[in-house]
């Protein structure tokens, strides 16, 4: 067996631990005195600034029109092939709607790209980030799950307009 | 050959021929709304015009005669900002509503805009809004906004439909299009105006929001509607046919096709009513069986038979290939003489454009291939006369639904001792049988069709079965084909368990002994060609996207 040399030998001191020790302790009791960061999840929920990508979410206009015209181009340019949707004819002035809307939340990879070519700001990256599902079944979101109303997404519809 | 110049290319032109057309015999492609190549010229959407040196102004390239020596440039600086200037003005009152328009994805207003548009507009008034969502006719939308008043749909009309039901009202920028009083758009040809029609302005009624048109895969196949055969694309999304666009062939039928081909030649195959797996009659009701059993039951009640009390019946629904083997198989391998194909000619349905009164797309292919009696053997209606003389007991039918063509056949089917049929879908035949084997439709494999002018052409699957892969048999696929899982729900696509009626009968000839070494439509083609002159020296590549003409009078075609 060929015994590797160390790069640097421990001088004496580092030898007898005990002043290392110290060091490190040092280090330890510094920091129980500083404010802390950590968060006592899920106790202490964390509230994601506005620029915060979690899982995308329709939006759903006050007087209850989703705003969505299932153009598809979310679907078309989602690279994980996540959404899936079906248009369907409405008498509304803006004459097409989706009548599906599934986005399989086991496919998104949260890039956004579907937020960025939306030409109606429908669809809108929100702050959910609690995603647990027990079976596959589960991960696809329907209409029900995924129409939001815009007052819960005001600050992203501003970051976008600041930003985008 | 007089020669022009375009872009420094020297090129050959017939005389007579605009600017436009010498261009796109030589493969350039100068952009254009209203132009059509088998339209009249009608120069008003100013798209294409060119610089040709010694000429004062800009030309218009489809309206501009080609003459010896001309030199035209059709991406100088000067052509560049008149096409640019055009696509700005033709765009002033467009809506822009691509997120909502069908049209989206294959407009060509929008290709335009892509490319000869700086993209940016001046105009800051109040865009011209127009009547939105008229019905000009039974199948076809119109979205008053969106039209950029080429006139392409008018001209269609008038010049291959021969009606004339649509025309311009208003001027300038109120101009739109709207039907004449008390017509309505509805020739039977209406639908290729969607297809001209260079914006989304014109819709189909039937496909309406259905799909995206990235999202579908497209096959290049031939519409069975009748004996003209023409040429279309099948667009498939999730193996279901969502529509039928036609597609260019000169020699058949142009860049047209008619409106039943359109809408009613493919819904049966997504169709509830599908056969789907084999069928045998216990205690009176159809149970589904598997493969071997089929073969087995079929071989032991056909040989219950005398050979001379069995009758065949072909269908010109059916391949040349299918057919080919159903003559094979009738004849040498069972030894039957009754053999013979039904007809649907309905008199005074066709016209001189496309519509066929022969309502079959491949009649004549199965004449060729032999379905006809043989010498002394019986005849169509003389097998339905033997039957109800209880001569004939026993009848094998292949893809076709006798009572339906003629429901007092009905009275005379339900005298037989056995029915074997091939059947995509349950119906009235399925009623009687006593054992269905699950057909293909056209949609679902691969073969040839011989239209009424002796023309060989190939149909191709587009929609996947249980016997015939997406991938592994090389259809065409969209993305959503090539990277859905099982765990997508559009991944998980309906899938019937059918086989084509070649491979059925060569499935049945191997239970009765006789083993045919087909594997796939092709080698069939292949043997047939061998063995029947008027297919000789053809295949499957020679015969390629747009057919080939086979070396027969026509005049042995009836209609
Ligand atoms: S891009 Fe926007 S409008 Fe289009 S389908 Fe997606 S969410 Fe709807
Ligand atoms: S965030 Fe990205 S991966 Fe998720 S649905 Fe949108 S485009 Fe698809
Ligand atoms: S409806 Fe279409 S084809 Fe007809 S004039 Fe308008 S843009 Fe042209
Ligand atoms: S003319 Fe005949 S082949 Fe052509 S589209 Fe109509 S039905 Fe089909």
């Amino acid at each position: 067996m060929i015994q590797k040399k160390r790069l640097k030998d421990l001088t004496l001191l580092e030898k007898l631990y005990i002043p290392e020790i110290v060091k490190g302790m040092s280090l330890t009791f510094q920091n129980m005195f500083r404010p802390a960061f950590t968060m006592e999840y899920p106790e202490v929920k964390f509230v994601p600034p506005a620029s915060y990508r979690g899982r995308p979410v329709l939006a759903l206009e006050e007087n209850g029109e989703e705003r969505c015209v299932a153009c598809g181009l979310c679907a078309r340019i989602c690279p994980a092939l996540a959404i899936e949707v079906q248009a369907a004819e409405t008498d509304r002035e803006k004459e097409r709607y989706p009548e599906k809307f599934e986005i399989n939340m086991l496919r998104c990879i949260f890039c956004g790209f579907c937020e960025d070519v939306c030409p109606e700001e429908a669809i809108l990256m929100s702050k959910d980030y609690e995603l647990a599902f027990s079976n596959r079944e589960d991960a696809i979101f329907g209409k029900d799950k995924l129409l939001t109303p815009v007052s819960k997404l005001k600050d992203r519809i501003e970051f976008l307009r600041l930003y985008k | 050959m007089p020669k022009i110049i375009i872009d420094g290319k020297e090129i050959e032109f017939q005389h007579g021929q605009t600017i436009i057309q010498a261009a796109k015999d030589n493969g350039i492609d100068i952009p254009h709304f209203c132009w059509h190549p088998s339209l009249s010229v009608s120069g008003n959407c100013r798209v294409c015009l060119v610089e040709v040196e010694k000429m004062p102004k800009l030309v218009i390239a489809c309206a501009t005669i080609a003459a010896d020596g001309m030199v035209v440039h059709t991406q100088s600086e000067k052509t560049l900002s008149a096409r640019n200037a055009v696509m700005e003005f033709i765009l002033i009152n467009h809506p822009l509503d691509c997120p909502i328009c069908d049209e989206a994805g294959e407009c060509k207003l929008q290709d335009y805009t892509y490319q000869h548009s700086v993209g940016e507009s001046r105009f800051t008034e109040t865009k011209q809004q127009k009547d939105k969502r008229v019905e000009l006719g039974p199948h076809v939308m119109f979205d008053g906004d969106r039209c950029i008043s080429c006139s392409r749909c008018i001209r269609f009309c008038d010049e291959i439909a021969g009606e004339n039901q649509l025309t311009f009202i208003k001027r300038g920028d109120r101009v739109t299009i709207v039907t004449f009083p008390g017509k309505q758009l509805d020739n039977p040809y209406s639908l290729n105006v969607t297809d001209i029609c260079p914006v989304g302005a014109l819709t189909n009624r039937d496909f309406r929001f259905k799909s995206r048109v990235w999202e579908m895969s497209s096959t290049k196949t031939i519409c069975p509607g009748c004996a003209r055969g023409c040429n279309i694309e099948m667009w498939v999304r999730s193996n279901e046919i969502l529509r039928l666009t036609p597609r260019q062939n000169d020699n058949v039928n142009s860049y047209w096709m008619c409106d039943t081909g359109r809408l009613e030649t493919f819904k049966f195959v997504n169709d509830e009513s599908r056969v789907n797996g084999s069928h045998i009659r216990r205690e009176g009701k159809l149970t589904k069986v598997g493969w071997d059993e089929v073969f087995a039951a079929s071989v032991s009640e056909l040989k219950s038979f005398n050979k001379d009390e069995v009758a065949f019946i072909g269908s010109a629904y059916s391949t040349v290939e299918d057919n080919f083997l159903l003559t094979k198989f009738a004849k040498s391998v069972f030894g039957s003489k009754h053999l013979d194909f039904p007809r649907q000619i309905i008199s005074g349905s066709g016209d001189d454009i496309l519509i066929r009164e022969d309502k079959r797309p491949n009649s004549l292919g199965s004449e060729l291939v032999g379905v006809k009696p043989s010498s002394n053997g019986l005849d169509f209606d003389q097998i339905m006369e033997a039957i109800d003389e209880g001569k004939i007991k026993a009848l094998y039918v292949v893809e076709e639904d006798l009572i339906k063509l003629n429901p007092e056949l009905e009275n005379i089917i339900a005298k037989l001792d056995l029915l074997i049929v091939h059947a995509s879908n349950f119906n009235n035949m399925t009623k009687f049988a006593n054992i269905v084997f699950p057909a293909s439709t056209y949609a679902e494999k691969n073969g040839t069709w011989v239209n009424f002018e002796g023309r060989v052409q190939r149909i191709r699957p587009a929609v996947s079965t249980f016997d015939i892969d997406r991938s592994l048999d090389g259809m065409s696929m969209s993305r959503l084909d090539k990277f859905g899982t099982e765990y997508d729900r559009w991944g998980k696509v309906k899938k019937t368990e059918a086989r084509s009626t070649w491979r059925i009968l060569s499935g049945l000839a191997n239970a009765f002994g006789t083993k045919y070494k087909y594997s796939m439509a092709e080698d069939v083609f292949t043997d047939l060609a061998k063995s029947i002159d008027s297919f000789k020296d053809l295949d499957y590549d020679v015969i390629g996207e747009l057919g080939a003409q086979l070396k027969i009078k026509t005049h042995t075609a009836k209609v």
